[in-house]
């Protein structure tokens, strides 16, 4: 194990001991498949040497839970006509580098286009009280980012600050991973849940996974140590036959999450079916302005057109967060495609897989 | 992108409270946290606290997080 983890005395034990377990193990295929489903898990995964200390043990198959490269790009595109007609972009850094069809936002602010990267959401009040311009928040990210989105639209309307709009493109896990189970049936062994999207959703929502599937659940934390519980749980899980859903990140973690945050998301929001790269459409997978506040909402403010073209390209990103394939497998990877020059959102995102791969991968 | 970090509350005015991660602050908002103090600790993600954290978590956390910015170097 690389020396990342010398100063961590509880760590290479609790590691021994997982592999230990593993190889008593039996009438279980080895590798075992364990998909992280959070990007940030990845990351962790590939920087702290998991992926190779487990290399004969454990496959980590990369997973949805990175918000730019769930986005379509189709709704990439969108964001680009919304440049392109003058108005005034606010966005994290992340979408900046991501190519739609023709184009990236990257490329727009070159011509000439207004984009403000912000770190929170909220900071849209400000640019939009210092402009006459129309100012669009484009609103990805998952459970742990949407409270803050209800916060800037409750905000914006308590102050009538009338020309904020967000384009709504957030989206939620639980019934993500279910559609991604009834395809990889047999081929999931364990899953890590993202720790803090389950700050604001709990555990609860994950029961189906070991209920209805038989699937092993961690929730875990992003530190070593954190990532070490996560997997002995799910090892410890296949070895008694037993799966469950084991909050190994109860420091930050309680089980009926933040109830706060959910009163917050449900009076802006209202579930509705959306669309992922790689996977279409799939049902009430995640959020979009409910009747009272639809006045906030840019696909209803601004005529967006766009067409939805299908390019042929070989990029494999929407396998990759399917867990049906690694970056590995792209004949694009590290050659043509690169931080620098991405040609996916795997490899633009500080999240994404093919990103993580790039920098951390052997 | 989903990544939180605790910081410790140094004032507050309303929903806004001004609050502090290894000596940097930054203005966070508190509104779904109720009757937060000074000295207490919050979870917070893009500028917005999601959770408050007892302080021997935050503690904890932190110095994870301490060890693998001196792992780093
Ligand atoms: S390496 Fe680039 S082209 Fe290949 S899957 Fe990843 S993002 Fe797509």
């Amino acid at each position: 194990m690389n020396n990342k983890f010398r100063n961590n005395p509880e760590l290479k034990p609790l590691l021994q001991k997982i592999k230990n377990v593993i190889a008593t193990l039996d009438g279980k295929a080895l590798p075992l498949k364990f998909m992280e489903v959070c990007g940030t898990h990845t990351v962790s995964i590939l920087k702290f040497g998991f992926r190779h200390y487990f290399k004969d043990s454990i496959k980590f198959l990369s997973g949805p839970g990175c918000p730019v490269c769930v986005t379509s790009a189709h709704d990439v595109d969108k964001i680009i006509y919304l440049a392109q007609q003058g108005n005034h972009l606010v966005t994290f850094g992340d979408l900046i580098k991501v190519p739609g069809t023709h184009s990236s936002l990257e490329r727009e602010i070159a011509k000439g286009a207004t984009v403000d990267v912000v770190y929170s959401p909220l900071d849209t009040i400000k640019i939009a009280s210092n402009t006459k311009k129309e100012v669009i928040f484009i609103a990805i990210g998952f459970e742990t980012t949407i409270p803050v989105i209800a916060g800037l639209v409750l905000d914006a309307y308590a102050q009538q600050i009338n020309n904020v709009s967000i384009l709504c493109l957030v989206k939620t896990m639980p019934n993500v991973l279910r559609f991604l189970l009834s395809q990889l049936k047999g081929e999931i062994d364990g899953m890590i849940m993202p720790g803090h999207v389950s700050v604001i959703i709990g555990s609860e929502p994950y029961e189906f996974v070991p209920q209805e599937y038989g699937i092993p659940c961690a929730i875990a934390g992003f530190e070593p140590v954190d990532l070490g519980l996560g997997i002995q749980t799910l090892v410890a899980q296949i070895s008694s036959r037993d799966p469950k859903v084991d909050n190994r990140y109860t420091r930050m973690v309680r089980s009926e999450g933040n109830r706060a945050a959910q009163e917050l998301i449900s009076a802006v929001f209202q579930e509705c079916d959306v669309s992922w790269r790689g996977f279409g459409s799939i049902p009430r997978s995640g959020l979009c302005l409910n009747e009272e506040f639809s006045f906030f909402d840019a696909e209803k403010r601004f005529r967006i057109k766009v067409k939805d073209e299908v390019v042929q390209s070989a990029c494999i990103c929407g396998d990759i967060i399917a867990g049906r394939k690694s970056p590995l497998d792209c004949t694009l990877f590290r050659k043509n495609c690169t931080p620098e020059n991405p040609i996916g959102p795997c490899m633009v995102s500080f999240e994404g897989a093919c990103a993580a791969y790039y920098k951390y991968g052997e | 992108m989903c990544l939180a970090v605790p910081y410790r509350i140094i004032s507050k005015d309303g929903n806004k409270a001004i609050a502090d991660v290894f000596g940097m602050q930054k203005e966070i908002d508190i509104r779904i946290i109720e009757d937060v103090d000074v000295d207490e600790y919050v979870l917070v993600h893009a500028g917005f606290a999601i959770q408050r954290v007892s302080q021997e978590d935050a503690k904890e956390t932190l110095e994870l997080l301490t060890e693998l910015c001196e792992a780093e170097e």
